[in-house]
């Protein structure tokens, strides 16, 4: 039987598997079936934690994954893994556990001088004590504090644990949420309508509440088996939904057990995406507890949580349980162990009488009805209890455990999430939220409808009305067996909070005691949301499941008004604790984010570039392993020297075709393109609404209608939707296709003063002279043999030239560029030295063009279109965009040329070495003149050139005279591109 | 996650859209002067309610589309095209 308080044999555990595992050291025997804690409590163990705050010994509450306090740490061969309710961990040979928030030992915790100290501690005293001085806080406080709260201990290797979830789509008519008798009955209904169904259960079996009940057993068997045959149903056991996003779109964390790890490689979690046309919220109502002082020893338990561990798992609680309710369904726990030979001490009823009590003195139980539990006796277990009976006088009664029903709460998060408000119902002392019909339906008990078979008939009315809304309407009659009928049972009567000595708690998890609510109150924290952040009460991990209601009605009483109108604080999601690696599913390492790769990416890794990440693409930095600045020096002093070739395919490449091309053109862009002549090429800038520079560009006319036009990297998916918007939303009557042709094109640039000859061995017979193909020319051309695109245009300020060639066919033309160019010495240059030399003459790029610079700052005002609306005009001009005292690009050089530049210095003046004038976008060593170059952002810059100015980097210790010079420090003009 | 039915590819999911922003607001003619502009581009009624509003299908058919959506409920009552205008009885209710 494996344990001393194993006296049945459960639903779920086999006794003829015993297993083996370790709870703080101790090597203990469960069966196969257990989770940890009904292995524990087999055991006779009960003390599993210690609380946050005050270190309380804390034991098991519940049976299910809205455990508040048996968190425990498991030590897996992926780590160590925090904050796992051991009411769900289960068991698996060799399983090692630890108890959490305890120094040194579970047993001895000297931290719980804390519970002591509990008057100096209340909800908010961080707050309050630990304000100054400012500096203790990080310093001091926070790491003590973290030391004595907090839960379990993160650690392991995240690699190992990160790869084993995966993310899953799934589609259907209705999701039905919850396997009860409300569940299983939708799911039937509506799977034998034909309709495609998801049953989602957070259980690790079906059945909900009927698998306490054995009348159920054979109605719950004939229903699974009816739905396993239905090939339109799908049931997803342990699968918790985690919140309602809208439109039908839900999403669920389905915990994989050990067998299905072993069949999935390891797969531990499944975050499912559902889709649904409707959902049906069958999710049951969890049991609450009651406020009384010393409801936290261990030993007290919610009533259906003792009945629980009995049922699935042959479990007694105790030897001599009492229970304290207010409500019938309470009773089945004593009712089920007293047919088990575990008779109850006491059954302590807060109403004057009910059907459930008769039934239990039938059994020979004692019952007290019209009382209620004002304490707990022990400390570390509980002990008695003891009770106040109706004349006032107190009685303790012997105990070795207490379970406790305050009743139950329809679980409505998921219905508040998808827009249902709140509705106070008194008859079950408890809020429901109807569901908006679009959404769908609750029923049974998720809507105040108790018991097992009035769930099961209001389930199938909410089943059939979805159907009928669908279009699938259900056939006649049942298809299940009869229901078992309910036992008669009298209401529950609202009970939150029995006044006595001691600490209360509402939530066991974050130690928020019924004091601390009415604090919260006194302090001006009335709503329900400001006494929730006050106390932290319902922000553990458990979500207040179990006592949010309770500080709910506390927070009522001390404001002196109905529940009603205090209500609870908001559900968000996730309903349960999710690991981040659930959510990152597949999305980890090197599938973190699509990777671009160029289309001659085979030759650059040949050519042993390092490659750098831009975005998405990978490009060549330089072609070699080395590290520092000699090899993309050499890569650079090619091209000033004699040619190089650069893969530019990265560049944003959109196709712009029909009547009006030129038009659109000239509204997009600052610029005018309808004068651009066919065959010809012109920078443009483009700017947003706003007046700001968006991007900069070459623009190529080969047609009439027809213009290629090109866009930074990084902001080409940007301009495509940019030119898209405009387009459609502002110039719909302009005839324009715009085509986004980046991917098919591969573009090359040769450039320097021998890339003409390199060029026109492979132009064919093209004439490349200046006269006949000028700076700035475009055309159709073949290329090595390949019909592509050949433009003068320069981004290194060298004579150059772009070679666009359809992407399949690239590694060949480029290998023609190199051998053609072997006799002139070409080198392929990266990203690295094109920088080098786009700097040395001034360009700009993203570094400049950082969405707060305007065209004028840049330099370029002289661009912008006299007249014609386009894109940012008026907005352009606003005074504060013409100041002459804005950050001004301008170009900056070591005054003594041996010292070097570094991006992000700041430039100031010797006078005022803490009031920045600007800073330095982008620098580079130089290979056309003496030392370093960059470019700078400097207030009134333009003003300041010839100047000489700070530079300071107090991140690196440095500070550098520089000089301010004009950007264009090389060929200012321009004599090199026309070369 | 908004589910935007596509008059041309049908029902997709929000992450295939980007949103673009108030299609209430029409661009001033180009004489208007600044302070249309500076209405056209940065005030917003920002509603509790309904909300004509701009989405690109930009990880699909890249059409842009109008939507009537409520900014509290995420109801969608109307999908249109960029040329059409949402029914008047709609546009009745949202003022």
């Amino acid at each position: 039987m494996s344990g001393p308080s194993r006296i049945a044999r459960g639903l779920l555990t086999d006794p003829a598997k015993a297993v083996s595992f370790r709870f703080d050291g101790r090597t203990l025997q469960g069966l196969a079936g257990d989770t940890l804690a009904s292995a524990l409590l087999a055991n006779g163990r009960r003390l599993l934690g210690r609380s946050f705050k005050y270190h309380r010994r804390r034991g098991i509450v519940t049976a299910d994954k809205g455990e508040p306090c048996a968190l425990v740490d498991v030590i897996g061969e992926a780590g160590r893994e925090p904050n796992q309710p051991a009411t769900a961990v289960l068991l698996s040979e060799g399983l090692h556990a630890v108890s959490q928030n305890r120094w040194p030992t579970l047993a001895l915790d000297l931290l719980a001088v804390n519970d002591w100290l509990g008057r100096f501690l209340p909800a908010g005293f961080y707050y309050k004590t630990f304000m100054a001085p400012g500096w203790a806080w990080e310093r001091v406080y926070e790491p003590l504090i973290r030391r004595a709260a907090g839960l379990g201990r993160l650690e392991g290797r995240l690699g190992d644990h990160a790869a084993p979830a995966e993310i899953v789509h799934d589609h259907a008519d209705v999701l039905v949420v919850g396997a009860g008798s409300a569940g299983l009955t939708a799911a039937l209904l509506l799977g034998s309508a034909g309709l495609r169904v998801l049953l989602a259960e957070q259980d690790i079996v079906l059945g909900g509440g009927t698998l306490l009940d054995a009348r159920w057993t054979s109605w719950r068997a004939d229903a699974c088996a009816r739905l396993a045959s239905l090939p339109n149903v799908r049931c997803l056991p342990a699968t918790t939904v985690l919140g309602a996003y809208g439109h039908g779109t839900f999403g669920a964390l389905e915990t994989l057990t050990a067998q299905e790890r072993a069949r999935f490689r390891g797969l531990r979690e499944r975050l499912r995406v559902l889709r649904a046309r409707r959902v049906l919220l069958a999710c049951g109502a969890p049991e609450r507890l009651i406020a009384f002082p010393g409801n936290d020893v261990p030993g007290v338990m919610l009533a259906g949580a003792a009945h629980a561990y009995l049922r699935r798992y042959g479990v007694a609680v105790g030897r001599r349980p009492a229970f304290f309710v207010n409500n019938d369904e309470g009773y089945a726990g004593a009712l089920a162990l007293a047919a088990a030979g575990i008779r109850a001490a006491a059954i302590i009823d807060a109403r004057p009488d009910a059907c459930a009590a008769a039934r239990a003195r039938e059994a020979g139980l004692e019952v007290l009805c019209d009382a209620s539990v004002s304490g707990v006796l022990g400390r570390r277990s509980v002990r008695g209890v003891r009770v106040m009976l109706p004349d006032g006088v107190s009685r303790s009664i012997p105990a070795d455990c207490l379970a406790v029903s305050g009743g139950h709460s329809p679980a409505t998060a998921l219905a508040c999430q998808l827009g249902a408000p709140l509705r106070w119902q008194e008859a079950i002392a408890a809020f429901t939220a109807d569901l908006p019909a679009a959404a769908g339906r609750s029923a049974g008990a998720a809507r105040g409808i108790f018991g097992a078979a009035a769930a099961a008939r209001d389930a199938e009315h909410a089943a059939r009305a979805l159907a009928a809304e669908l279009a699938r309407p259900a056939p006649e009659g049942a298809a299940w067996l009869p229901w078992p009928a309910d036992p008669a049972a009298t209401p529950v009567r609202a009970l939150w909070e029995v006044p006595g000595r001691g600490k209360a708690f509402v939530d066991l998890q974050n130690d928020v005691t019924t004091e601390d609510v009415r604090l919260a109150c006194r302090e001006g924290y009335e709503h329900v949301e400001h006494m929730k952040r006050f106390t932290t009460c319902g922000m553990a991990t458990d979500q207040g499941r179990s006592g949010g209601l309770v500080a709910s009605a506390v927070l009522a009483a001390a404001r002196g008004v109905p529940l009603s109108q205090v209500g609870q604080s908001r559900p968000r999601p996730f309903a349960e604790p999710v690991p981040f690696a659930a959510l990152a599913g597949g999305e980890v390492g090197s599938h973190y984010k699509p990777r671009r790769r160029l289309p001659i990416n085979d030759w650059h890794e040949r050519a042993g570039a390092t490659f750098v990440s831009t975005g998405l693409w990978l490009r060549p930095l330089v072609y070699s392993a080395e590290s520092g600045w000699e090899p993309v020096l050499a890569e650079a002093r090619a091209v000033r020297r004699a040619v190089g070739v650069t893969d530019v395919s990265t560049l944003g490449k959109i196709d712009v075709q029909g009547p009006d091309a030129a038009r659109f053109l000239d509204f997009v862009y600052a610029n005018s393109f309808s004068t651009l002549a066919v065959g010809r090429a012109r920078y443009g800038i483009m700017l947003r609404e706003d007046g700001m520079l968006f991007d900069d560009g070459t623009t190529a006319r080969l047609g009439p209608e027809h213009f290629l036009l090109t866009t930074t990297t990084a902001n080409s998916a940007a301009v495509l939707e940019h030119l898209e918007f405009h387009l459609q939303a502002v110039r719909p009557q302009l005839d324009v296709v715009l085509t986004d042709v980046c991917d098919q094109w591969a573009q090359f640039a040769v450039a320097g003063p021998r890339a003409r000859e390199v060029v026109a061995c492979l132009a064919g017979d093209l004439d490349l002279s200046n006269h006949a193909f000028p700076f700035m020319a475009a055309a159709e051309a073949s290329l090595a043999g390949i019909p592509g695109r050949l433009f003068r245009i320069s981004f290194s300020g060298e004579l150059a030239y772009e070679l666009a060639v359809p992407a399949r066919g690239a590694t060949a033309v480029w290998e023609a560029i190199l051998a053609a160019g072997g006799p002139h010495g070409i080198r392929p240059y990266g990203l690295d030295a094109l920088n080098t030399l786009r700097i040395e003459k001034g360009h700009v790029t993203t570094a400049e063009l950082n969405g707060n610079t305007t065209a004028a700052d840049l330099g370029c005002a002289h661009l912008l279109k006299k007249s014609g609306d386009f894109i940012g005009r008026t907005l352009a001009a606003r005074p504060g965009l013409l100041g002459t005292d804005r950050l001004q690009l301008v170009g900056v050089r070591p005054a003594d040329r041996s010292r070097r530049l570094r991006n992000g210095t700041q430039l100031v003046t010797s006078a005022a070495r803490s009031a920045s004038l600007g800073y330095v976008t982008s620098c580079t060593p130089s290979v056309e003149l003496e030392g370093w170059v960059g470019l700078a952002l400097l207030a009134g810059g333009r003003q300041r050139i010839g100047s000489r100015l700070l530079g300071v980097s107090p991140v690196h210790g440095e500070t550098t005279e520089l000089e301010i010079v004009s950007p264009h420090m090389l060929d200012p003009e321009n004599a090199r591109v026309r070369a | 996650m908004l589910r935007i039915p596509c008059p041309w590819c049908g029902e997709r999911d929000e992450i295939e859209f980007r949103y673009r922003g108030d299609a209430a607001v029409t661009r001033p003619g180009s004489d208007a002067g600044q302070e249309a502009f500076v209405a056209y581009v940065y005030r917003r009624e920002n509603p509790l309610g309904w909300h004509l509003e701009w989405w690109l299908h930009s990880g699909g058919c890249r059409r842009l589309l109008k939507l009537l959506r409520h900014t509290v409920s995420h109801e969608i009552q109307w999908v249109g095209t960029a040329e059409q205008a949402p029914p008047p009885a709609q546009g009745a209710e949202r003022a």
